[in-house]
């Protein structure tokens, strides 16, 4: 799109004016239909300055909806921006800042915004009442999924998401600071700057892309200058100071413990799209020792018949759009009120150059000061007023009702003001209840996390010069708080313009439809429905209307809502009380949260020393955890990935393999009491272990159960090294750190983890001593006298490389362990390699060591489940009787020792072509499938080269006393059912002669 | 939250793990009766509404095991000490004694 002519003029662009940027021009569209704004406009002053005025349909009768307000608190004008990828629902125009070639479409409608088939959902507006789904949709159950939900989410609903996966990328930071200053309007500005000058380090977040609040939307002065003025100096004050961070584009949407407060930055929501390497958004984690709500004010509407025409507006917007934009929102408004703030907004509006037709103030009395401004403006004042009707499809004229008479005006455009809500929302992330303050006729802040005060507005304190003067208090109470010393600073000098108010809520004789919740569709009929029915709590209330449930979280219709319930109870609304609100302030995008961690990067992923080389070999990778490990390494011409496993099981078995078996926690352990320490964590004996010997340890929980398991070497007197499964690495860790500094801290050991230190490879098979001896360097022995089985060794390998050998074996083969400085792992895997070529060393993934281990009956992760005991596993003769370790007491509980529980053994299917399946549960022959009958399961499956069939392990009742037995392993999920032998859990060489060779 | 560790200072709880009551104590596994004890220190833990002590593991940091002070109706923490620095009655040496020293 390329911009018209900067001189044009669009209709309902004021003259001058505003805090955009007249000399250029932005080009976007609305549906299609092609206008222009400036740079500082919002994509809503955008819109009503071309006199568009209706702008989407409403939730649920499909009813035209047009700008309310000209903040985030917008509960109508939510459009679609962008398109493709980047589509995004639910944007409130109020905020989206405009850019060039922004794209923004109606939701909600169909076919078109101007003619909405469904708008046929308000005729129907008389049913359609609070719970009626509850109470219409009831029977039959299964329709809800198949017929009611699928429709009414058709025909109710909000825009549509973005089909494709998000182009854009998510950062995550992290901020500390001394003082956090939400909010950069009056109180915020005077905060930030009091607390600046005295040195702190202060994060000043401002939401808006304008820094400033009210001051920009108002023509009220500060010094004597237009507060604009005002602003823009003392940030370009703020912003020449070392110690402050100005963050525009960001909101404060949450507040956690310890003076942790959540924040989204909005990088390039106004640009096209990112620029390289920029995020969309921000996540930011700011802690802040002292915090400062200064977040302004909601203004209210009143409730009354056809408040909902697109031309109704906020007061208090249309003073805004007027100041800040530049922009009527209308040529000829009317005013309704119940507050003196609304007279002043219309001044400024009548000042700015929009017709005013007059002023409707529900009250009697207004001050005398008000009604003369009005008359010298030529408006006329209409005391003790009301708005009783709205015609036209979009708004042309009202209908007032005042002492018992009606009359029409003419207007496109009625300013509504029922009072200002503050902004207390993060006042309550920590179940502060707000209170009801009667003079303001609004509720305040209650109590407030700790660390965090409200100020401004945002505290009741609604006029420019208190709020000015309670910025710089709490901004000097923060910097004295933390110690800092504050130098007395003068206030601006402001007046406090007249704000008072009576409270008043709804319009009860008016006519046609009166919406509280304009998001949800929830009129005051439906209050007064669920006032009826019983749901009269806030909360019920609530939950039975929706009222305050839709994205905007009745930021303009909650207290409205719960004061019609108030004056429909009689209770007050101090004793009906408020709901309170949780994170976040507005919608955040999902995509933030998750920053960086999507797809492939969505956690690290660990490689292995080795895994340059396992590539090279050509590996399947699989993860197992948080590794990627070589699961198997296929060749030329194999088709399947069992053909791989069993040519690299057989291989190992005649000959000699290899695999990375770093992944496995490694844990150093030095001092006096090392095999002290050890003894009481593994349930056998290590203080007796020789030095330079290795042991296979069970160490159990404190409840008994099986925690892990693994070989542990003495190195030295006073020096073990410990191995642990991989995936009990970290956990197996802390445990013993617990053991140590909680439970014996007067022991003398120290730990490290050196699972990343050390490279370790697996080395297996009949040959596998002799590819050892070609990599050791010249003068190490390892000979079986010398290594013997559950040997260590500590040596040079491949000229001079520190190395420990180790003499152990999962496969079942003779095997060592060869450890070397993890730098070196991929030069120790080529050197074996090469060595082993005589031999046709063959690598092995995970897969084959799998096979290998379950043919010996070795436990492993699908047997340690953490519902087995070491008895259950065949391990139970391990335990020392004479010493004391973790779980030995409650391992002795009778529910643990019996021996009737399901343990270890061997199965294989009588039907030897039978696969059998890990999961499949055992039965006894010719019983029902009842889990009465249940007698264990299949832990682990593999299919054996060496014996040509299926073979598994499994944890059977009585298993060991049952040898021979035929047994039912029944399947149901996948459909098995078949006959298996029960064994000893050894399929291959039980004596473990290969081994010890 | 934050955790004031007394090694790296004041800390995300991000960097911790959490274990639980920290006012359990490992039962003497020698004494009579020491299955119960152990069955009530496994098992049984009170979840009191106020002022709570548990153990937390600075994973992320030093490694510590630290017994921190929290309000569970606020999470306000209080303080935070080392584990070994906490003046435990000495642990009871378990049975058979195999102690190296």
């Amino acid at each position: 799109m390329s911009p018209l002519p900067a001189n044009r003029r669009a209709a309902n662009r004021l003259a001058a004016g505003g805090r955009i940027d007249r000399s250029r021009t932005l080009a976007f569209s609305f549906d299609g239909r092609r206008l222009d704004g400036h740079p500082g406009d919002t994509l809503a002053s955008a819109l009503l300055a071309n006199g568009v005025k209706l702008v989407g349909r409403s939730f649920k009768y499909h009813r035209p909806r047009g700008i309310v307000s000209a903040g985030p608190e917008e509960p109508n004008a939510l459009v679609e921006l962008r398109g493709g990828a980047r589509r995004e629902p639910n944007s409130r125009a109020t905020v989206t800042e405009l850019f060039d070639g922004l794209e923004a479409t109606s939701q909600n409608r169909w076919p078109s915004l101007a003619l909405d088939l469904l708008s046929v959902n308000g005729l129907l507006a008389p049913f359609l009442g609070a719970g009626f789904y509850y109470k219409t949709f009831m029977w039959p159950a299964a329709l809800w999924e198949k017929l009611y939900e699928p429709a009414i989410r058709r025909a109710a609903g909000l825009g549509r998401a973005a089909e494709a996966a998000d182009p854009d990328s998510y950062e995550k930071v992290n901020a500390f600071c001394d003082l956090l200053v939400i909010g950069s309007g009056p109180a915020g500005l005077m905060a930030a700057r009091t607390a600046a000058r005295a040195g702190a380090r202060v994060i000043l977040a401002e939401e808006d892309f304008l820094p400033g609040g009210r001051l920009n939307a108002e023509a009220l002065e500060v010094d004597g200058a237009p507060g604009h003025l005002f602003a823009a100096r003392t940030l370009a004050e703020l912003a020449g100071l070392p110690n402050v961070r100005l963050m525009t584009r960001t909101t404060v949407f949450g507040v956690y413990d310890g003076g942790t407060y959540g924040a989204v930055e909005k990088v390039s929501d106004h640009l096209p799209e990112p620029g390289p390497f920029q995020p969309r958004q921000r996540l930011w984690r700011i802690v802040a020792r002292r915090a400062i709500l200064a977040a302004g004010a909601t203004e209210r509407p009143i409730v009354f018949g056809g408040n909902d025409r697109p031309g109704v507006m906020a007061a208090g917007a249309v003073q805004a759009y007027a100041n800040r934009f530049g922009v009527a929102a209308a040529r000829q408004v009317a005013v309704f009120a119940n507050n003196d703030g609304a007279w002043r907004a219309t001044f400024e509006a009548r000042t700015a150059g929009l017709g005013v037709a007059a002023i409707i103030d529900v009250r009697s009395e207004v001050p005398p000061a008000l009604l003369a401004r009005a008359q010298a403006l030529g408006i006329r004042a209409i005391p003790g007023g009301v708005v009783t009707a709205t015609r036209g499809r979009t708004l042309a004229g009202i209908e007032i009702t005042v002492g018992g008479r009606r009359e029409q005006i003419a207007v496109d455009g009625l300013a509504v003001s029922g009072g200002w809500s503050p902004n207390l929302h993060l006042t309550c992330h920590h179940g502060g209840r707000p209170v009801w303050d009667p003079r303001l006729a609004a509720f305040v802040p209650g109590s407030t996390p700790p660390g965090l005060e409200a100020a401004g507005a945002a505290a009741g304190r609604l006029t420019l010069g208190a709020a000015l003067r309670d910025g710089l208090e709490a901004g000097a109470r923060a910097v004295a708080d933390i110690g800092l010393i504050v130098h007395p600073i003068e206030p601006p000098k402001a007046e406090d313009e007249p704000a008072g108010i009576a409270a008043f809520w709804h319009v009860a004789a008016s006519r046609g439809p009166a919406f509280v919740d304009q998001q949800n569709d929830v009129t005051a009929k439906d209050i007064a429905l669920a006032h009826k029915e019983g749901f009269r709590s806030v909360e019920h209330l609530k939950r039975y209307t929706t009222l305050g449930m839709a994205t905007d979280q009745g930021k303009t219709s909650n207290v409205t809502g719960l004061a019609i319930m108030a004056e429909l109870t009689g209770a007050g609304i101090e004793a009906t009380g408020t709901t309170i609100f949780r994170p976040p302030y507005t919608p955040v995008a999902l995509g933030v949260f998750a920053g960086h961690h999507r797809g492939r990067e969505f956690r690290p992923v660990r490689l292995t020393p080795t895994h340059g080389w396992a590539e090279r070999q050509g590996a399947v990778f699989i993860e197992t955890g948080p590794w990627l490990r070589a699961q198997y390494f296929p060749r030329p011409g194999e088709t399947d990935w069992l053909e791989t496993v069993n040519r690299e099981v057989k291989a190992v078995r005649a000959s000699v393999g290899m695999i990375d078996v770093s992944t496995f926690g490694k844990i150093d352990l030095q001092g006096p009491d090392a095999g002290a320490f050890l003894d009481r964590v593994y349930i056998n004996t290590f203080s007796t272990l020789p030095v330079g010997k290795a042991r296979y340890g069970v160490m159990l929980r404190e409840d008994g159960l099986v925690m892990d398991d693994g070989t542990t070497a003495r190195l030295g007197e006073s020096h073990y090294v410990m191995t642990t499964t991989t995936a009990n690495a970290a956990k197996v860790f802390q445990h013993l750190e617990f053991c140590l500094q909680v439970l014996w801290p007067e022991l003398d050991v120290q730990m490290a983890s050196v699972s990343e230190q050390w490279a370790q490879i697996a080395l297996a098979g009949p040959k596998a001593r002799e590819v050892l001896a070609r990599i050791v360097d010249a003068g190490t022995d390892v000979s079986d006298a010398a290594l013997p089985f559950m040997g260590v060794l500590g040596t040079t390998v491949l000229g001079g490389v520190p190395a420990r050998l180790f003499r152990v074996s999962f496969s079942g083969e003779l095997g060592y362990e060869i450890a070397v400085p993890a730098r070196q792992g991929e030069r120790l895997a080529e050197a074996l390699m090469a060595a082993g070529a005589p031999f046709g060393i063959t690598p092995y993934g995970i897969e084959a060591l799998g096979v290998m281990r379950i043919e010996k009956g070795h436990v492993s992760g699908n047997e340690l489940s953490g519902q087995t005991t070491a008895a259950d596993l065949g391990l139970g003769r391990m335990a020392s009787t004479r010493k004391d370790h973790i779980g030995r007491v409650m391992a002795a509980r009778p529910g643990l020792a019996d021996p009737a529980r399901p343990s270890l053994v061997g199965l294989k299917p009588v039907d030897g072509a039978a696969r059998l399946r890990a999961g499949a549960h055992l039965l006894p022959p010719g019983v029902p499938a009842t889990t009465a009958n249940d007698e264990g399961y299949i832990t682990s499956v593999a299919y054996s080269p060496h014996l040509g069939h299926w073979i598994g392990l499994g944890l059977l009742a009585r298993g060991p006393q049952r040898l021979g037995e035929r047994v039912r392993a029944y399947d149901p999920v996948r459909g098995g059912d078949l006959e298996v032998e029960v064994c000893a859990p050894c399929f291959l060489d039980p004596k473990g002669e290969r081994l010890r060779g | 939250m934050r955790i004031p560790c007394p090694f790296c200072g004041s800390r995300d709880a991000h960097e911790f793990s959490y274990l639980g009551d920290a006012t359990p104590r490992r039962p003497d596994p020698a004494a009579p009766g020491a299955e119960a004890a152990f069955f009530d220190y496994v098992y049984l833990r009170d979840n009191p509404a106020g002022a709570f002590e548990e153990w937390w593991y600075h994973a992320a940091g030093c490694r510590q095991w630290l017994k921190v002070a929290r309000d569970t109706r606020t999470h306000a923490i209080t303080g935070a000490v080392l584990a070994r620095d906490v003046a435990a009655p000495a642990a009871p040496t378990p049975a058979g004694g195999e102690t190296a020293r």
